[in-house]
């Protein structure tokens, strides 16, 4: 299928216009004029400009752009842990009995002191949750993970890797409605990374959610999600809303012979490309 | 023209270079451990025994072994040790222990931090045996004042190493730690003080030093019994061979103290690699 058929089906928006929504499903997050600036006066430095998005209740959003471009800001604002400057974030929570939102964070952030089992359950004892409970969901995310051998290590006996397995685990043990992933393989080999993306597109079919995905990777965006959010850098704006053509259960390799699979990594880079040449012009 | 010389590199398993010893661990099972401090007692026995060296300062090994001997048959030694223990180890977990409770308020409460600081970045520098006199005349003659002053010198040991261990919690566990809903004491509790459990035991191991180096100190100056007291009042009779037996047991004292530090950081921070 050629690339305008795809850009056809694509909900494209201008800057600061709100991306489009399909009617039927109603939004889980909708994030209004988001605007972060940092420090004051002269050293001010604008990272998010008018940032407008709405994510569909199970949808699997990328956001991807050039480095700096606002792009972790956005996450951290929707987890709570930074606030915005100006604008409004609207989320749905639909079980005031789970956790709205847990993210998988970019650096390898298991605690040290904490075996994989005590840092994949923190989530569940935070909450008071009962004992057995959580050893049941604990035992079963650790298995799912592929770190059974490896419950009672601590995370300087594990790979990289493995780590992040750690931090994926403790996410989704928790069932938050809302899943935050930022970065999460930045750090890891290519090899690494890519059996991680595969494992991790399989734990999402299997277990879907809201997923808000920040990356650098193109493949793992067009690989892993619903809808791709392509940001310009400083101050980070939304430049395009790429729809991902493929059908869900999908086969992340079997995709990558479809055209419309390079067709869509080379729009979104042009884009990118762009955006950091002529920035750094 | 000059011929060429080709030479052949030949890589073998068995090579050897300075940039691949990975032993850098101290194994307490390595019996080549001991061989450098009997190698030296073997050594001084026998520039003794031949007269290498003046033997009025430095009595042969087989000399302060009698004395030694002497000491331990008589009890004496025993008593020594016991009271210079109770007094270095007393001040030393008291003196941690408050220290420790301080050093982690500073790190966790800004207003605890503005108020303490500057009074112990003022006090801290003083050598705590400098106060003793001062003790002396204010809690008279007996243990209070040596207890106070080893207490003093591990205290500030510890209140840096505490607050610092706490203030510098790498960001990312903190937001982790608000990302799950931890509350504030589940902060402290689960982040907090395990991330600065390593430098508080950093704090430690310089602590129970200068717990040593200040007791021994303050039983020179002022005391009737003590493994210090016994090293002075051997220089006062002279008796070198006994005087090595205080300089010993003290070496000795401290050597198996840190091996229990060492042994009570592993158990507590099993996640140091």
């Amino acid at each position: 299928m050629p690339l305008n058929n795809v850009a056809e089906k694509t909900p494209r928006q201008d800057m600061g216009r709100v991306a489009q929504m399909p009617k039927t499903i109603r939004s889980k997050i909708r994030a209004r004029s988001i605007g972060k600036t940092f420090g004051e006066g002269d050293h001010a430095f604008v990272a998010l400009e008018d940032f407008n998005l709405d994510i569909a209740d199970g949808e699997f959003v990328s956001i991807v752009g050039p480095s700096g471009c606002g792009k972790s800001t956005f996450l951290r604002i929707l987890a709570g842990l930074e606030t915005q400057s100006v604008g409004e974030i609207e989320i749905v929570r639909e079980d005031s009995a789970k956790a709205l939102l847990n993210v998988v964070f970019q650096e390898q952030s298991a605690f040290p002191w904490l075996t994989v089992r005590d840092n994949v359950s923190y989530g569940l004892r935070m909450r008071g949750l009962p004992k057995k409970t959580i050893k049941a969901v604990v035992d079963d995310w650790i298995a799912k993970v592929g770190l059974k051998a490896f419950a009672d290590a601590y995370p300087h006996q594990l790979s990289g890797g493995m780590k992040q397995r750690v931090s994926i685990a403790r996410a989704w043990a928790n069932d938050p409605e809302i899943l935050l992933m930022d970065e999460p393989f930045a750090a890891l080999d290519a090899l690494t990374k890519t059996v991680l993306q595969d494992e991790l597109l399989e734990l999402w079919e299997a277990n879907r959610r809201t997923v808000v995905y920040v990356t650098h990777s193109l493949d793992e965006a067009v690989t892993l999600s619903d809808r791709i959010v392509v940001m310009s850098s400083r101050p980070g704006r939304i430049r395009e809303v790429f729809d991902v053509p493929f059908e869900r259960q999908r086969d992340a390799h079997a995709i990558k012979k479809d055209p419309r699979y390079g067709e869509l990594i080379e729009a979104i880079w042009s884009i990118l490309h762009d955006e950091v040449v002529s920035k750094a012009k | 023209m000059s011929e060429k010389t080709l030479e052949i590199i030949t890589l073998r398993p068995d090579a050897k270079h300075w940039s691949k010893s990975r032993d850098d661990k101290l194994d307490p099972t390595n019996p080549v451990l001991f061989l450098s401090p009997v190698m030296i007692l073997v050594i001084w026995e026998i520039v003794g025994q031949l007269n290498l060296i003046d033997t009025r300062f430095f009595p042969p090994p087989s000399q302060i072994a009698v004395v030694f001997w002497q000491q331990i048959a008589s009890g004496e030694l025993f008593y020594h040790t016991g009271i210079t223990l109770y007094r270095v180890l007393v001040g030393f977990a008291v003196g941690s222990i408050i220290g420790t409770f301080v050093g982690i308020t500073m790190g966790l409460s800004s207003l605890a931090r503005v108020t303490l600081y500057p009074l112990i970045a003022a006090i801290y520098p003083i050598p705590k045996v400098a106060i003793f006199p001062l003790l002396l005349l204010v809690m008279g003659l007996g243990e209070g004042a040596k207890l106070a002053t080893i207490i003093a010198s591990c205290f500030f040991f510890l209140t840096i190493s505490g607050m610092s261990g706490v203030m510098n919690v790498p960001h990312v566990y903190k937001d982790v730690g608000r990302n799950f809903g931890a509350n504030y004491w589940n902060f402290v509790t689960t982040i907090a003080l395990p991330a600065a459990l390593p430098p508080i035991f950093a704090g430690l191991r310089l602590s129970l030093g200068t717990a040593f180096l200040v007791g021994v100190s303050i039983e020179f100056i002022s005391a009737q019994e003590g493994i210090g007291w016994m090293i002075w009042h051997s220089w006062e009779l002279f008796s070198l061979p006994l005087m090595f037996v205080g300089l010993l047991t003290v070496s000795f004292l401290g050597l198996v103290l840190t091996f229990m530090l060492d042994f009570a950081e592993k158990r507590l921070v099993p996640w140091k690699s």
